[in-house]
């Protein structure tokens, strides 16, 4: 039997869910069970930066009871994620390691940019009809309980990925502060958001066609699922969404829950989540729409699916971290060409002492994106490379990037120009020894690889390295005159004699 | 047209009838088979029993609500338009009517036909001969005398508490040798005796019983030895009891008796029965004691209590004065070889108690237990008989090492100490036990097996209509349906969820619940013939049901009526629905069926435009099942079992003898037999299960023997 059992837990803002799934190359995800227990911990953390005892209790509790349930299934294996309410929890270390020993769940903690690529695997991992929607200008509309995520997607690459703050839950919290009368949501929440969409447009839209929305909502694909069987897979134009949409907001809020059979709590969010949708839609002016009703418990199943080799996906999510990378980089007038130049030296390098560095095809990745932006900083000042550097990641949203990766990316991209600090003396922010390790053996192959690259002229763009002893022969295969950059190799590569204990030399290959 | 039907007001209370007397009009019903001379006699005696018994509980629920509203000022007219007080009024006429023609019954038919049969009752122990004295007598001093506790009253001594629904023996009494004033005594006849007591049969054969009451009348001077007797008469009084408002009521009567707590009067006698020739002074002195209004005494020219014929059914001897027992038939889908599991793998199931046996129920918990695949079991139990071998299941499962869930409905009227035991004996075997919900009943049927099988997690349902009680199962009409769809079984999956406290799933596949979304389910499905109506096409719906009081549901009836939609209703017991009222009701047909089987199942047919959609369910048409508890409603979706499903209700609505026919003066006739053929129609369900089974057996030449679990009850009691 090779079907393995999982279990995804969600320990989201409003709600503790988990799904059970059954994974197999044939079924791929099926969805076998999923509880939901509605847990408001959103507003205390938000507000207090803590989590009272009361909460953690319940937490504990409904945990408890979930792992109760995964024995029942004979679960093989979980995950469990906890998002914005636990990232912003000033106590999480400790809340999280009493949940871990009362119920033995141990939560790992999700960025916002992480929970989102899950959420965009999620969508993925529904169907190929997403390979050809991307193809084309397409948003995906991510809508959360305290933030939305808009990314842009043109000719199967990822352009941009934005996260407005404007979740349903915020929404509803404002709306109720307000003490409004139903029929004054709808003007209420188009002011609200039409502030925040108008820059997004202005800053990302402009001049881009997107003729397709993916909708990533629990609300409106169970609503429209009610509302007629006949969409199938939630797969509807823009004209249908509209009819439809008028026709719920003409109701009252009971009627649609009537009319929708759906529990009168989701009601609310329901028609909250139509009416941004109804929002971008018109701002985009898309004709197409894909509501494929997938949560984040699908992008955790999704995720350890193909972890463990048991589905294999079609769509290249590396590239996408890539594309969107290289978008970040061409933002702040980056050169592509001297980028992939710079990358493809990195990468050589990194490959060839693998066997010294002993990292992996993540961090392979991490230095990929370090080369792409090592020099963004310069768009805002040309003698403070390094920190302006710095700045620009730590404050720019990566998609797929988990936080303690985005330091590790903006510090190899800091410590490129400026002279390395060593843990044991001054470190801060970096979370570990681990991780200031990585840190300091990707800048160390970024220096190398910026080194050879001093002209800017891709002299390097054609080069071998072997590891020889004490040696890494970088063998160049140019015409071009190298003194400048044998010249200035020295300093540059006496930092990787310190990190690797090997010496960095330059050979131009024979018969050049 | 269209705006002629905007002009009626559905809800109107003219178009509808009192519950309570609707209920009235059903005891009769029930009452008539007793005085049918075409059933056994001691079917009759059976039928008189059961009008008995269920009108004590008419009144410690129905009559004691209305008394707490009228108690406490509310005066909120019902569904018919009447206040408390109106309703009292009328029950209060209605209620003597019906025990008059109880006691008639009894007197002048049944009695006769009993001496006439060889069993002679003795009404009085005055008619006992000498000998007969001294045999009572010598039972007395055995027996009875030990067990009793007689109370006197005076100032010292307070008046003593008279037990619900218990049987007692007044008396006034005088000190002997002194002239001082008469006291009340009193001693209760003990329950846990027979009330009926036979007599050494006399040289003639004929066998003779007396009732108990009457012993000990004959011996009570023996109880109050110092005092000269001055008159004994039997007396029963029926008590609010403190159970009986909760879910039927409106949430606004619930707040305004909170309010008004001190006002009402917990356990405030409601009802009196005396004999009609009690002694006045007597009947005077208790009215007093008990506070008791002179409507609220009920005169009775017989024995008081009847719901002692249900043992005198139980009497050996006289089988030939009794319908033979039906012996519930195999399944044929179940018979063979290999689990219930594989069993169902071919297709669902459908199962008709109690014309086919209850066992392959039983058999799926029962293997899902030992099953080393299945995970875990879960269940909803209402009302479970004693010694139930589906408890001793999932006490086996959870032993077993499964994950057995079971919620327990505490709830459940009048067994509620006899659900605590078995709950608390699932617990000790290791089940998770969900004491009910707050606020709300758990009557809906389910059983959700969830086995881990070679292509992944499989489930497997149990959907009925009646509650998972092996003995009623032979006595109640239900249906029900095994299942191994995915869709319900993700359905099944959130049923349990929600019961354990999780959220409602986002959306249903097959399934509706109440409190949720059923009577929104139903309305709309109504609707959806009125639509078809309008549009001329032919449109028509079938409902079996128990009760029918939902003022929303019938309004929608009526207005589908209307439009254009034939309606059948078989309606057992209440009906607040009126027929034949012109612009109203005019295409809707009501008949009840009262037959030997009690009739439960709840079956919903809608034409929908040709392609007829089926439902079965756990919910009446009742406000408190459609909106205080939680019911499930499932389609039946198998064109096979679709047939099957419309052939039961086919043969209900073609019944002749069984059947009651509402008719427009809001009275209750058999069917005109005439030109029709005579149609019985469980007596069919029994021989065509018979059949069935037999067909099987010849086909497949090999019998299973299905073993008996459980021993047949000897009546609904």
């Amino acid at each position: 039997m090779d079907v393995k059992t999982f279990a995804a837990i969600d320990v989201g803002s409003y709600e503790l869910s988990m799904k059970i799934f059954e994974i197999s190359p044939k079924e791929k995800l099926k969805e076998i069970d999923h509880i939901r227990h509605r847990i408001d911990l959103g507003t205390e953390t938000y507000t207090t930066g803590k989590l009272s005892h009361e909460k953690v209790d319940e937490l504990c509790r409904v945990l408890g009871e979930y792992a109760g349930i995964m024995k029942s299934y004979k679960v093989s294996d979980y995950k469990a994620y906890g998002t914005s309410a636990i990232r912003e929890m000033g106590n999480r270390s400790i809340v999280l390691e009493q949940i871990k020993m009362r119920t033995g769940i141990r939560i790992d903690v999700l960025s916002n940019s992480e929970q989102r690529f899950l959420d965009y695997k999620a969508v993925a991992s529904k169907g190929e009809s997403f390979h050809w929607l991307i193809s084309n200008g397409t948003a995906i509309i991510d809508i959360g309980g305290g933030s939305i995520q808009v990314s842009l997607f043109d000719k199967d690459s990822l352009v941009t990925t934005q996260n407005l703050r404007l979740g349903i839950l915020l929404i509803r919290e404002q709306l109720i502060k307000l003490k409004l009368k139903p029929s004054q949501y709808a003007e209420i929440i188009e002011e609200i958001c039409s502030g925040q969409i108008e820059v997004l447009e202005k800053l990302y839209l402009k001049g881009k066609k997107i003729d397709n929305i993916i909708v990533v909502d629990e609300y409106i694909s169970y609503a429209l699922a009610k509302k007629n069987r006949s969409y199938l897979d939630n797969y509807i134009d823009g004209d249908t969404y509209r009819d439809l949409m008028e026709e719920i907001q003409s109701h009252s809020l009971t009627e649609i829950g009537k009319l929708m059979q759906m529990p009168e709590e989701s009601i609310f969010l329901l028609y909250i989540s139509s009416m941004l949708v109804t929002k971008f839609l018109q701002t985009m002016g898309a004709g197409k729409l894909w509501i494929p009703g997938v949560t984040l418990c699908d992008g955790i199943g999704y995720e350890y699916a193909e972890k463990n080799k048991i589905l294999v996906t079609t769509h290249d999510f590396e590239k996408d971290i890539i594309d969107c990378t290289q978008n970040i980089s061409k933002r702040y007038m980056g050169s592509k060409k001297r980028g992939e130049t710079l990358e493809k030296i990195a990468l050589t390098i990194f490959d060839s002492v693998k066997k010294i560095h002993g990292l992996k095809k993540r961090e392979r990745l991490l230095l990929r994106l370090a080369a792409l932006l090592h020099d963004c900083g310069k768009y805002i000042t040309m003698t403070n490379v390094g920190e302006a550097s710095y700045e620009i990641v730590m404050s720019t949203e990566i998609i797929g990037l988990s936080h303690a990766e985005r330091e590790i990316v903006a510090n190899v991209v800091r410590y490129n120009y400026r002279d390395f600090s060593h843990y044991d003396s001054d470190w801060t922010g970096i979370p570990d020894r681990q991780t200031y390790l990585t840190v300091a053996k990707l800048t160390a192959i970024l220096r190398v690889a910026v080194g050879l690259d001093r002209s800017h002229k891709e002299k390097f763009r054609d080069i071998t390295a072997s590891l020889r002893d004490r040696e890494l022969l970088l063998t160049v295969n140019t015409s071009s005159d190298i003194t400048l950059e044998k010249g200035l190799f020295s300093t540059r590569a006496v930092f990787f004699e310190e990190i690797f204990n090997v010496t960095p030399v330059i050979k131009r290959k024979r018969g050049v | 047209m269209a705006e002629k039907e905007k002009k009626t007001d559905f809800t109107n209370p003219k178009y509808y009838t009192n519950r309570e007397l609707s209920w009235i009009l059903f005891n009769t019903r029930v009452l008539n088979e007793a005085r049918d001379k075409s059933i056994p006699l001691f079917e009759r005696l059976k039928f008189l029993s059961i009008t008995a018994s269920n009108l004590d509980e008419f009144f410690m629920i129905r009559v004691a609500s209305l008394k707490d509203m009228v108690s406490v000022h509310y005066d909120k007219p019902d569904i018919a338009g009447m206040t408390p007080q109106e309703q009292l009024e009328a029950l209060d006429k209605a209620t003597h009517d019906l025990v008059n023609m109880q006691y008639s019954t009894y007197t002048r038919s049944l009695l006769p036909l009993l001496e006439k049969n060889g069993l002679h009752v003795i009404q009085a122990h005055e008619d006992l001969t000498k000998a007969e004295g001294d045999y009572v007598d010598r039972y007395f001093k055995d027996s009875v005398y030990p067990v009793l506790t007689p109370m006197a009253v005076d100032s010292s001594r307070p008046f003593p508490l008279i037990r619900n629904k218990s049987l007692n023996i007044g008396a006034l009494v005088k000190k002997k040798g002194e002239n001082k004033e008469m006291e009340f005594a009193t001693v209760q006849v003990p329950s846990v005796l027979p009330r009926i007591v036979e007599l050494p049969s006399g040289n003639d054969g004929k066998r003779k019983v007396i009732l108990l009451e009457e012993i000990i009348e004959k011996n009570i001077e023996k109880l109050f030895l110092n005092y000269d007797i001055v008159c004994v008469h039997p007396f029963r009084i029926m008590r609010n009891a403190d159970l009986t408002i909760e879910e039927d009521e409106a949430a606004d009567l619930l707040k305004e008796i909170e309010k008004q707590l001190k006002k009402r009067q917990w356990g405030q006698a409601i009802r009196l029965e005396v004999e009609a020739d009690i002694d006045k002074k007597l009947l005077k002195f208790i009215e007093k004691e008990l506070k008791i209004k002179e409507e609220d005494i009920y005169r009775i020219a017989g024995p008081l209590d009847l719901t002692f014929l249900m043992k005198m059914y139980g009497m050996e001897g006289f089988d030939h004065l009794k319908k033979p027992g039906y012996i519930p038939q195999p399944v044929p889908e179940m018979e063979g070889e290999g689990s219930i599991f594989e069993k169902i793998q071919k297709g669902d199931i459908l199962l008709y108690h109690p014309y086919q046996t209850f066992n392959p129920v039983v058999e799926f918990i029962k293997q899902a237990a030992k099953d080393p695949q299945v995970l875990a079991i879960k269940q909803t139990l209402y009302r479970v008989s004693g010694n139930s071998p589906i408890i001793a299941a999932l006490a086996q499962a959870a032993e077993n090492g499964k994950q057995v869930s079971v919620l327990v409905e505490l709830k459940a009227r009048f067994d509620e100490e006899n659900n605590i035991v078995w709950a608390k004996m699932l617990e000790k075997a290791g089940c998770h036990v969900i004491y009910g919900l707050v606020g709300l009943k758990t009557h809906s049927k389910i059983t959700l097996v969830v086995r881990r099988e070679e292509d992944g997690i499989a489930r497997y349902v149990h959907l009925g209509t009646g509650n998972y009680n092996d003995a009623t199962a032979k006595l109640y009409t239900d249906t029900g349906l095994l299942t191994c769809s995915e869709s319900i079984g993700e359905d099944a999956t959130a049923v349990f969820n929600m019961l354990s406290g999780y959220s409602e799933p986002l959306s249903w596949n097959k399934l509706s619940l109440a409190p949720l979304w059923l009577k929104d389910k139903f309305l709309s499905l109504i609707q959806r013939e009125t639509e078809y109506a309008r549009r001329g096409r032919k449109a028509k719906m079938i409902a079996k049901v128990n009760s029918l009081c939902d003022r929303d549901i019938i309004a929608a009836l009526y207005e589908a009526s209307s439009a254009g939609v034939k309606i059948h209703l078989i309606v057992r017991g209440i009906c607040c629905l009126r027929v034949g009222i012109p612009g109203v009701s005019e295409n809707i047909k009501v008949r009840s069926i009262v037959g030997n089987f009690l009739e439960h199942s709840r079956i919903f047919y809608f034409e929908n435009d040709g392609e007829p959609e089926i439902y079965m369910g756990s919910a009446d048409w009742m406000p408190r099942n459609l909106e205080r508890r939680v019911e499930i409603l499932f389609p039946v979706e198998k064109e096979e079992l679709k047939q099957r499903v419309i052939h039961i209700l086919d043969l209900q609505l073609k019944d002749t003898v069984k059947a009651n026919v509402l008719t427009k003066d809001n009275v209750y006739e058999k069917v005109d037999k005439r030109g029709k053929e005579h149609l019985d129609s469980q007596e069919e369900f029994c021989r065509e299960a018979i059949e069935q089974g037999e067909k099987h057996v010849t086909a497949y030449s090999s019998r299973t023997f299905i073993p008996e679990t459980h021993i047949s009850d000897a009546g609904l009691q």
